[in-house]
């Protein structure tokens, strides 16, 4: 799924500067727990998350996760946007709570683990 | 690949959480610029890192220390913090003692050190309590 495509069923605003709208998901991953996703995510996944701190960028720097979402309306600090343009990873935001988010995505044909 | 072995040293920091992941962080681009190949890369990020907040959330702070040689990446993270009483319990999965701090930042899962045994080939945790730990992880390259 094109990230253009998924900004637009999460009703969400991009957060990081650089070109989005054509990079591509192959899976989703929602979750709060950083160690599971170090423990499960596949490739060219998206994250969304609820988490707003620095280690949410770190994390999916060490999984090559490109893509979070973060949800019920947060917004990182300046900070966390900086390392997360640094990384190339693109940030958003969307109103929806994380079930929600998820289940949209979901419900649109992003699958889970790649399938 | 790395020709001979490099030696690279990381002084972690156990009051920071926002620097938390740095030492990783370097150790994954130094790996993409040797050529160490993908999978191998994602494997050492993955034990680097876990390794890395554990020194810093229950180590207290500490070391770590890299050797990238042509076979293998050896990992090890050494700290004086409080140890670890029955490293078979703390090797379970699910089992944590982390504090509501480190829960906030999304850890505290008990998924840590299986996850670090999972993507390492070898790892062996040595621990006194009151004195301190040290883990060694060991990935091979080939
Ligand atoms: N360096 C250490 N010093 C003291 N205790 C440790 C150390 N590393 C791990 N432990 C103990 O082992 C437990 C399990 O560690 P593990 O990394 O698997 O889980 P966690 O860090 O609690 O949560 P997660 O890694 O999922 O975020 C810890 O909760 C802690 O009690
Ligand atoms: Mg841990």
């Amino acid at each position: 799924m094109k990230l253009k495509q998924v900004s637009e069923i999460l009703h969400a605003k991009v957060l990081t500067k650089a070109p989005w709208e054509d990079l591509e998901v192959q899976s989703a991953c929602g979750c709060d727990l950083m160690s599971d996703v170090l423990a499960f995510v596949k490739n060219q996944a998206l994250l969304l998350t609820g988490l707003v701190n620095p280690q949410v960028i770190r994390t999916c720097e060490m999984m090559d996760i490109k893509t979070v979402v973060f949800v019920r309306g947060k917004v990182p600090q300046a900070p966390v946007l900086e390392l997360a343009e640094d990384m190339g990873i693109t940030i958003m935001t969307t109103d929806f709570p994380l079930y929600i988010a998820c289940g949209e995505l979901y419900k649109n044909g992003l699958g889970g683990r790649g399938e | 690949m790395a020709e001979k072995t490099i030696n690279l040293h990381y002084t972690i920091d156990g009051n920071n959480f926002t620097t938390a992941g740095q030492a990783s962080s370097n150790i994954k681009k130094v790996l993409k610029q040797l050529g160490v190949y993908p999978e191998a890369i994602r494997k050492a990020a993955i034990s680097m890192y876990e390794g890395e907040i554990n020194t810093i959330i229950h180590g207290k702070g500490g070391e770590a220390n890299v050797a990238i040689s042509p076979e293998t990446i050896t990992i090890v993270f050494t700290d004086n913090g409080p140890g670890i009483s029955d490293i078979d319990k703390a090797m379970q999965e699910g089992f944590s003692t982390a504090t509501d701090e480190a829960r906030e930042l999304g850890f505290g899962a008990g998924m840590g050190l299986p996850n670090m045994k999972k993507y390492s080939d070898s790892m062996t945790i040595e621990s006194q309590v009151g004195k301190g730990t040290t883990v060694t992880m060991i990935i091979k390259l080939n």
